[in-house]
């Protein structure tokens, strides 16, 4: 009784935040119930008895990839309401689609019959006292190492080809270097100016503060087009 | 369990993670070295082939027969011959980076699994694990557009392919109720099994594999991705992969489909054709000499699918000799392409072979050697090739496919006999750069196996024959 109403709980909350996900202007909105989706999904996975599934998915997903969803909503700067323009004019052309779809679904639902046996072969068998987690790990593990290590394999390439076709040293990158830090003295990297009253920053020639000696030096040519006269102030950046 | 089996893969891809650590904590330049380790690994793993047992393990996953074992020592010997054609290219294209070579050793790794699947999903990964380190080799040039254009192609159309692939796997899955091949050969000896599902997802097996061997219709990247990959990716890609998918090919239809022999006949000779016929007209009209290859394997692998069309182990041996023939043919091609720079620019046009008798009269001699070769002149392997597959298809009447391709052979044998003409009788370009000792090794050493290869074939036709019997017992 109290399954089947959190059955029916969590899948309405589930119906409900998916067609939010669509409908939903803000995008960031739509992640945020994109989430929520998830969460009743993995309810559902614990309803079910595949409480592995359920976790995995809390992590993989919500963990993961609808954080990374966020990010990309929130930086990519995609103008939603220019996606949506010629939503009217394609409308006719979708419904119809739609209506063919819905035709199609309805002749192989007419058709459906049910294999006998095929109620009581829903569920893999469970072995007794085994929990799913043991028993996925055992296929996983066992009959399946092979494949799930080179499929490690192929994660592990997609890794290196990411770095290789995307880093590059372009040698602006500042690392620490904790020598040069402690060798410093007030005297390298502050300047006493005597600014009036009332005047502006810029009309004093300060733009940034001093910077140390030897990154100075190598910043200077790439920047001298762009400051033309940041040498009264020392670095930039 | 019995993971003895896979200790050539586990072996060699242990060591490409340790090649991998080897590069990145040392702050010099580790190209050179780590290329050298990678050949080490493959020459460990290939010892580990020979001697390693046969047998089936990983519950019924992976399969070590005599065929894997020809067909991986094939992929090794291509893969070892495309690190050592890179060494000096990657050097002046400002590619020296120590991920190369690590990336087609897990290619390497994964041809090598593909070689020895004998499950569905087995074949999967394989495929994947191959194809998306030569994504990442074909865009190595990322500064270069035509690289990245071509690394972007491939991947697009690669993933598409394996859509396909994937798809039809999962038809056939539910259509005969397993994924392994031997159960699958099973359930489908009974012709009632056999539903038109089935034959759907066969169809898209073999669409998705065909893409990866660049066969007529899924053929369009080869050209484009062959002329903007930096040369020694375009050298590895042409051999290695091709091995793996054309033997990943021909077991999946001799073991789990034997029995669909007449679906899937017509299918294969299908393809070929058009191959053949694609391949030696269109690279007609090429001015450059890396889309000329791009044309020419795309026939190459028309002429090796007869043998497949014929569906017994004397065509099966045909196309393993041919893959056999083939890799050095096509190893020493390219190196003798890389070795076309001139005044510190690579140079790709067959114009700008012109008089190379005269500049440089070995690799002149080296180059016409291959392109005889390829044209199946004889007395040089590629002939031999061809003789083999010829003569398993006419064996089992198939003579519409002979006689095509004894035809489209001699189209073929005029684009690379011109090659030769402007080589030796055009009035000579600028002089070539000096020619570094990786090159000319590659060159003489592919050189040396096409000449002589005549007078003492008898081990790899043994070996072949071996392997091919394994499949139609």
């Amino acid at each position: 009784m109290i399954a089947a109403l959190a059955f029916y709980a969590f899948a309405a909350v589930l119906l409900a935040s998916a067609a939010m996900v669509v409908s939903s202007r803000n995008p960031v909105h739509s992640v945020l119930f994109l989430i929520l989706a998830f969460f009743n999904a993995s309810a559902l996975f614990v309803l079910a008895g595949a409480e592995f599934l359920a976790m995995t998915l809390v992590i993989v997903y919500v963990g993961a990839v609808a954080v990374l969803f966020l990010f990309v909503v929130m930086m990519l700067d995609i103008n939603f309401v220019q996606l949506r323009e010629g939503f009217q004019r394609y409308l006719p052309v979708g419904l119809a689609v739609v209506v063919v779809l819905l035709a199609e679904l309805a002749m192989v639902l007419g058709g459906w019959k049910m294999a006998p046996e095929a109620m009581n072969l829903r569920f893999a068998p469970i072995a007794a006292n085994t929990s799913n987690t043991v028993q996925l790990g055992k296929l996983i593990y066992t009959d399946y190492i092979l494949i799930f290590q080179a499929s490690g394999m192929i994660l592990l390439v997609a890794m290196i080809g990411a770095i290789v076709l995307t880093l590059r040293d372009r040698g602006l990158t500042r690392k620490q270097n904790i020598n040069a830090q402690t060798r410093r003295t007030p005297a390298d990297t502050l300047v006493l100016v005597d600014a009036r009253s009332g005047a502006g920053i810029g009309e004093l020639g300060i733009y940034r503060p001093k910077a140390p000696e030897s990154v100075a030096a190598a910043h200077d040519e790439h920047h001298d087009a762009h400051h033309g006269d940041h040498s009264s102030a020392g670095g930039h950046h | 369990m019995n993971w003895i089996l896979a200790l050539p893969e586990l072996v060699l891809a242990c060591c490409g993670m340790a090649i991998l650590v080897i590069g990145v904590l040392n702050k010099r330049d580790m190209f050179q070295a780590c290329s050298m380790l990678t050949v080490g690994a493959f020459l460990l793993t290939a010892v580990l082939v020979i001697a390693g047992p046969t047998g089936v393990g990983y519950s019924g996953m992976y399969t070590a027969d005599a065929f894997s074992l020809f067909v991986k020592l094939m992929i090794l010997a291509a893969a070892g011959l495309g690190v050592i054609v890179a060494l000096d290219y990657n050097e002046h294209a400002n590619m020296q980076r120590f991920e190369f070579p690590v990336l087609v050793l897990y290619a390497a790794t994964g041809m090598m699994l593909m070689a020895s699947s004998s499950n569905m999903m087995t074949m999967y990964v394989g495929v994947e694990l191959m194809s998306l380190s030569i994504y990442v080799l074909a865009a190595f040039a990322r500064d270069e557009l035509r690289s990245a254009e071509a690394g972007l192609k491939y991947f697009v159309l690669g993933a598409l392919a394996s859509g396909l692939m994937l798809y039809g796997i999962s038809l056939v899955y539910g259509f005969s109720g397993s994924m392994g091949f031997e159960q699958m050969a099973k359930v489908l000896a009974d012709p009632a099994k056999v539903s038109p599902g089935l034959v759907v997802g066969l169809v898209f097996i073999v669409a998705g594999l065909a893409f990866k061997i660049s066969a007529v219709p899924f053929h369009m990247w080869t050209p484009d991705v062959y002329e903007g990959a930096p040369t020694p990716v375009t050298a590895f890609m042409g051999t290695a992969p091709k091995v793996a998918a054309m033997a990943l090919l021909i077991r999946v239809m001799a073991t789990p489909f034997g029995h669909l022999l007449a679906q899937w006949q017509q299918l294969i000779v299908l393809v070929a054709i058009a191959s053949m016929v694609l391949g030696s007209f269109a690279a007609i009209a090429q001015k450059n000499i890396k889309r000329l290859m791009a044309y020419s394997s795309i026939g190459h692998m028309g002429y090796a699918l007869i043998g497949l069309a014929a569906g017994n182990a004397v065509g099966v041996r045909g196309v393993l000799f041919y893959l056999f023939t083939y890799i050095f043919m096509n190893a020493g091609t390219f190196a003798c392409i890389i070795a076309m720079r001139r005044k510190g620019r690579y140079v790709e046009g067959i114009a700008d072979l012109a008089g190379l008798s005269r500049t440089d009269p070995a690799l002149a001699m080296w180059l016409a050697v291959f392109m005889f070769s390829m044209a199946g002149i004889p007395p040089f392997s590629g002939f031999l090739g061809k003789y083999f597959i010829f003569t398993a298809a006419v064996q089992q009447g198939l003579w519409t496919l002979a006689v095509i391709g004894v035809l489209t052979s001699v189209v073929g044998a005029y684009y690379y006999i011109r090659i030769i003409k402007v080589m030796y009788f055009d009035a000579p370009a600028e002089a070539f750069d000096a020619r570094p000792g990786s090159l000319s090794f590659v060159a003489a050493a592919s050189g040396l196996f096409t000449t002589l290869f005549f007078f003492y074939p008898a081990p790899v036709v043994a070996a072949a024959e071996a392997a091919a019997k394994v499949l139609f017992r």
